[in-house]
């Protein structure tokens, strides 16, 4: 155990950082995709920003030139002892335009600044949405560690090239075109000199976005496993501690650390290549152009002005294309992360929204099973199960671990779609009802009993929001969970996340079942959901279970048979096959599999 | 203040401070090439140009190639010397503060969000980052540039010198708002995002209760209001930029047009060349970069001054549950278990006794089941046998030690744990068992696994070898279980904490365990949570907790005669079972 590199297979252990090129051009094209739909809603905004920086351009081209006009018009006339008028026209202008430069620099930073948090809160809120969406066999798959990291570095990422990366481009972009135009008005001969320069620049170009792709990439698959390596640390930090966990788990973060730092590095230099080799390329056309140049000044060609001239541009030129090779770094960054975002967009939901969804206000709440088998990673967990439970019975699912009992819940509650055959609620096919319709109609307790942060009744909350704090109460009480709520250092208002608010698992599942109730729907699903309880609270659970149960309809799955006993009537699963099926009392006679369990249960309480 | 709060970084700063310095050098280096290059430029002009002489021409373009090729390597070395430096620097505090959190005791964690603690690791340090490996290099490089040009602008003209000195004092004082409005922004900003990475950690990992419920658009709407919260700070930061940014430019600018004014004037009466104007208007177009920059490095700054101070609010924790001076390991325990008058609140301002006066006492290789309402303190009274709290008064003491007298590492390595929630770590099954006995041999393994009815895992893709946890294959609750129980049981610890243990496990399931388990519990000393008799089977003798406070001990039979409340936790069933 002292290597610190992987010794376990499967899942999450491979990921590709070598793309192909026909994958590349795919991969790109989406990313523009998906950049383009960002960007529309902004184009009036960036238009005008757009309009702005030309003025804040001209404004600080206008600058130098003006003094040169100072020193060549305004003081002449003053040696001379003439007048003043010419010279204070000058610096008043010198004056006005570094005030319209101070101004159009202000507005352009807070305009694209705004565009750019626009963009960003729209993507995060897209990819927000999105990852929701997403069925439950993709989050198993994906880890929520991926989830964070997609929603947070890689947002940043982008977040860092729209925040000060616009306005390097449109500056860098404006001066070297206007530039350009300059040199080649100014001498043709000497604008082919730079301008052969280019291919060398395009070259070297080619290579940096070439080798960055790859980079970049790389620092996107390793922050991801830093940050899962991160969560699930913080996650089971009881567990860590316990078992003494830390030194290996250092061990596997010092690696995972290090891989993206060295990715990191890697991008830089490869940075580090590109802008001083672009700026190198530029000092040498320089060079060249001084030598050239001045030797057609001596042979009488040009004049001196406009080889002064065309110097003093030239080095003007650099400086945005070194800006461009910085702004590339970012965006080769950015352009990682929006690939990895878009993937994830580009991920079908596997439980789609209906196109014509079959509108169900109020649901009578019979649930019916069409020979529905289900595979899960090629494993067929249910075959072909017909199955048709009316509106308000209550149906206990029996059989050992792993009999299929939750996927059959599953599927009743829309988590997954059937491989095979129907799922109907009062004879709707759930594939053709809407969220909105279907969680009006269904809702789940299952044994996890994950809090949000936020207060208890925020979380008793979210089985309806908007419910009154009565209304939360109510719930409470009705399944017994008040007592110890009301307990807590600030009763309902008790922050679950701060100090002296730690729930138990017991305690946990009664806010869930808290929930539940007040959820109030027609058909209740209940997955292991009392097995942390003690047996009074079960007890009242049950009996508040049996007054809200009355009417409704319920699949309760319990490995204690207590539950079983307000259950109308039982199935017994095995093998993702309905085995048994009938009224508790009736299969107790029998001497078939139920009978056998409650025999082994009744030999177990006593 | 900041600067107070950056220099804290020093010490991740100093393994790297060669590379600093060559940092540091390649940019004044290169900054005074390519300042050369318009003198050579100059001077071709004025010199053999106007003089018509080759050879000075092909001489001085020659230095001109020169200086430019020496600027682009200057400029490729203090980046290639960054790459290392700078990523090893935050690799380094990442490490350090993962570290940090790990020995950070479980009540810390319980009032920290891990979305804070995350943003932590990732923005705030990347942050730093470029502020360490960019913004401190540029500063010594611009305050160097202003230094060295105000000193030549001093020789030139002291006058025009005073006046520029005092037109560029405003910028200073923008420069001080700026620097506090902008050091709180970010702070605000970092902290909202931290929000904001909870939230997306929250709607991760609670994804099948908000499936459950249809909740997506309620956590949707937390999430959006939350992020154009963030949105609005982040426009702010822009907002003091550009505003600051804006008084950089233009400062300069105006300063330019009166020493203009100036200037002309007192070349007109005679007091000033008109090449000393000209030469002292080069100079000071000189300064605008590296003022206007300090903006740009100043915000630099300021965010790395609120990242750092976000770092260090963790590091700064101690971890108080540690090794105490002296404690010491104890290679060989016999397992007597005992809490001597035990008092525990949560630590915080509410000092709410969750636990009360416990005073038990447990014989080395028995088993004690502790029996108890939900909310009891049952949970809370088993975490502080490893440590993972501290007792508030009185002792828990083993073979007659205070634990908190015992190397954490010793205590630990002795008593084995299950928790109510089992959490496996995305390793092989093998690494996840081999936890609690790391000389185990398969064959020990198996056996464990056998015991806890998890031979499952013979028909896992690799077997022993699947990488499982949340970054492997996914497990029902009730394998998960089962494999936490065998890690807990395979290395057959002195002292072994099961929370519950069978809860998500059926009946034949729990009885096949039993039979295995009793064999296994027998050699040790256990404190088992139990809900239903038939945990309760296991036991040699009962706590009955109500209220945080041991109410009864005696043997399962005992208490159901003697206890009224102790028979209403656990005979409920039987009774319901009877009628």
């Amino acid at each position: 155990m002292s290597t610190a590199g992987p010794d376990w297979r499967g899942v999450a252990s491979e990921h590709a950082d070598e793309v192909t090129a026909r994958m590349g051009a795919f991969l790109r094209g989406r990313s523009r995709r998906l950049l383009g739909s960002l960007l529309r809603p902004h184009r009036r905004g960036m238009l005008l920003a757009g309009l702005v920086i030309v003025g804040f351009d001209l404004a600080s081209m206008a600058g130098p030139f003006l003094v040169k006009l100072g020193i060549d018009r305004g003081i002449p006339p003053l040696l001379h002892g003439g007048s003043l008028v010419p010279l204070v026209v000058i610096v008043s202008a010198i004056a006005v335009s570094a005030v319209i430069q101070a101004a159009t620099d202000y507005g352009f930073t807070l305009m694209t600044g705004r565009i750019g948090q626009e963009v960003v809160f729209d993507l995060r809120g897209r990819v927000f949405d999105h990852f929701q969406g997403l069925s439950l066999s993709f989050h198993e798959s994906y880890t929520s560690g991926r989830v964070i990291s997609r929603l947070t570095s890689d947002v940043d990422a982008i977040n860092e090239l729209l925040s000060d990366g616009i306005k390097v481009l449109a500056w860098a972009v404006l001066t070297f075109v206007s530039v350009v135009v300059l040199l080649v008005w100014l001498d043709l001969e000497l604008a082919a000199i730079v301008l052969a320069a280019l291919p060398f620049m395009l070259g070297l170009s080619a290579w940096f976005r070439r080798n960055s792709v790859r980079a970049y990439r790389a620092t996107r698959e390793a922050i991801v496993l830093v940050i899962v390596h991160y969560v699930e640390t913080l996650g089971g930090i009881r567990a860590v501690q316990a078992f003494r966990r830390q030194p290996r788990n250092e061990e596997i973060f010092e690696t995972v650390n290090r891989q993206y730092a060295d990715a990191t590095a890697w991008t830089i230099r490869l940075g580090a290549v590109f802008g001083p080799g672009v700026k190198l390329m530029g000092n040498v056309a320089l060079a060249a152009v001084l030598l050239i140049g001045g030797s057609r000044v001596l042979q009488g060609q040009i004049t001196v002005g406009v080889l002064a001239a065309f110097l003093l541009y030239l080095r003007r030129l650099i400086d945005p294309i070194l800006d461009l090779s910085q702004f590339y770094t970012v965006f080769q960054s950015a352009a990682a992360a929006l690939e990895k975002l878009a993937g994830v967009l580009d991920e079908p939901w596997a439980v789609p929204e209906p196109e014509v969804p079959a509108g169900l206000p109020a649901a009578r709440g019979e649930l019916r099973f069409s020979g529905v088998s289900f595979a899960y990673r090629e494993e067929t967990v249910l075959h072909r199960v017909d199955l048709i439970i009316p509106a308000g019975q209550t149906v206990a699912l029996v059989g050992e671990t792993g009999a299929g009992k939750s996927t059959l819940a599953r599927l009743a509650a829309r988590f997954y779609d059937p491989t095979e055959g129907r799922v109907m609620l009062d004879g709707i096919d759930l594939r053709d009802l809407t969220v909105t319709d279907l969680r009006r109609a269904i809702a789940m307790v299952t044994q996890e009993g994950f809090l949000f942060s936020g207060s208890v009744a925020d979380n008793i909350a979210l089985g309806r929001p908007g419910a009154s704090r009565d209304e939360i109460e109510a719930a409470a009480r009705a399944i017994g969970a008040h007592e110890f709520i009301a307990a807590l250092p600030h009763g309902y208002d008790t922050d679950v996340r701060k100090r002296g608010g730690r729930l138990s698992s017991g305690q946990r599942q009664l806010v869930a079942f808290a929930r539940a109730f007040l959820a109030d729907v027609r058909v209740l699903m209940l997955d292991e959901a009392t097995s942390s309880l003690d047996i009074p609270t079960e007890r009242l659970v049950q009996d508040a279970l049996q007054t809200l149960l009355a009417d409704r309809t319920a699949l309760i799955i319990a490995h204690r048979l207590t539950t079983v006993e307000i259950a109308d009537r039982v199935l017994v699963v095995d093998g993702g096959r309905i085995i048994e099926d009938g009224a508790p009392t009736e299969l107790l006679r029998g001497s078939g599999r139920y009978a056998d369990l409650h025999q082994a249960w009744l030999e177990s309480v006593a | 203040m900041p600067v107070r709060t950056l220099r804290r970084l020093l010490p991740y700063v100093r393994p790297y401070r060669t590379q600093m310095a060559v940092m540091t050098l390649a940019a004044l280096s290169a900054l005074t090439a390519s300042t050369a290059v318009p003198l050579v430029v100059k001077r071709v002009v004025d010199g053999p140009v106007a003089h018509h002489h080759h050879a000075g021409l092909i001489t001085l373009s020659w230095l001109a190639l020169a200086l430019g090729v020496s600027e682009g390597m200057l400029l490729w070395l203090r980046r290639h010397v960054l790459a290392s430096a700078a990523t090893g620097m935050e690799a380094t505090m990442r490490d350090d503060l993962y570290a940090h959190l790990q020995r950070l005791p479980v009540s810390f964690h319980d009032r920290w969000q891990s979305g804070q603690l995350l943003s932590r690791a990732t923005t705030d340090l990347s942050v730093i980052r470029r502020f360490v490996g960019y913004g401190l290099v540029f500063l010594v490089v611009n305050t160097a540039t202003l230094v060295g040009v105000s000193v030549l602008l001093v020789t030139l003209n002291p006058a025009m010198a005073a006046l520029t000195a005092l037109g560029l004092t405003p910028i200073g004082v923008a420069g001080a708002r700026f620097h506090h409005r902008y050091v709180t922004v970010a702070r605000r900003l970092q902290d909202q995002q931290g929000d904001l990475t909870t939230l997306v950690e929250e709607a991760a990992t609670g994804i099948r209760i908000i499936k459950a419920f249809g909740r997506h658009d309620v956590v949707a709407a937390d999430y959006r209001g939350s992020a154009r919260v963030v949105r609005a700070s982040a426009v702010e930061t822009f907002r003091v930029r550009g505003w600051f940014n804006a008084v950089l430019g233009l400062v300069p600018n105006l300063i330019l047009a009166v020493v203009l004014l100036w200037g002309a004037i007192a070349v007109s009466k005679g007091a000033l060349s008109l090449g000393g104007l000209v030469a002292f208007i080069s100079l000071l177009l000189m300064l605008v970069w590296p003022v206007e920059s300090l903006g740009e490095i100043l915000a630099m700054a300021g965010e790395a001054a609120a990242a750092t101070e976000r770092f260090f609010e963790v590091l700064d924790t101690t971890p108080d549950i540690q090794d105490r001076p002296g404690a010491y390991a104890l290679a060989e325990a016999t397992g007597r278990v005992r809490f001597d008058h035990v008092d525990f609140s949560y630590p915080g301002p509410e000092q709410t006794l969750v636990l009360q006066g416990i005073d038990v006492d447990i014989a080395p290789g028995e088993t004690l089941a502790l029996v108890g309402r939900t909310g009891s303190g049952k949970s809370t009274l088993i975490s502080l046998m490893s440590r993972l709290y501290d007792v508030t008064a009185g002792r828990v003491t083993l073979d007659g030690v205070d634990v908190r007298d015992l190397q954490l590492d010793s205590l630990r390595r002795h008593v084995g744990v299950v928790f109510d929630e089992p959490t496996l770590f995305s390793v092989s099954v093998r690494e996840n068992l081999m936890l609690g006995a790391p000389t185990a041999t398969d064959a020990d393994l198996w056996a464990a696994l056998e015991t806890a009815q998890a031979t499952f895992v013979s028909e896992l893709p690799w077997g022993l070898d699947t990488r499982i946890g949340e970054q492997g294959l996914t497990l029902s609750g009730g394998q998960r279980q089962r494999l936490a129980l065998a890690r807990a049981i395979v290395g057959r610890p002195r002292v072994l904490v099961l929370d519950d243990p069978l809860s998500a496990v059926d009946v034949h399931t729990e009885a096949r365990i039993q039979s295995g388990l009793r064999a296994v519990l027998a050699d040790s000393t256990v404190l088992l949570v139990a809900h239903r008799p038939s945990t309760v089977a296991l036991a040699d003798r009962v706590a009955f907790l109500d209220g945080g406070r041991v109410s009864a001990v005696g043997s399962h039979h005992e208490l159901l005669t003697t206890v009224p409340a102790y028979r209403a936790v656990l005979a409920d069933a039987r009774h319901e079972m009877v009628s």
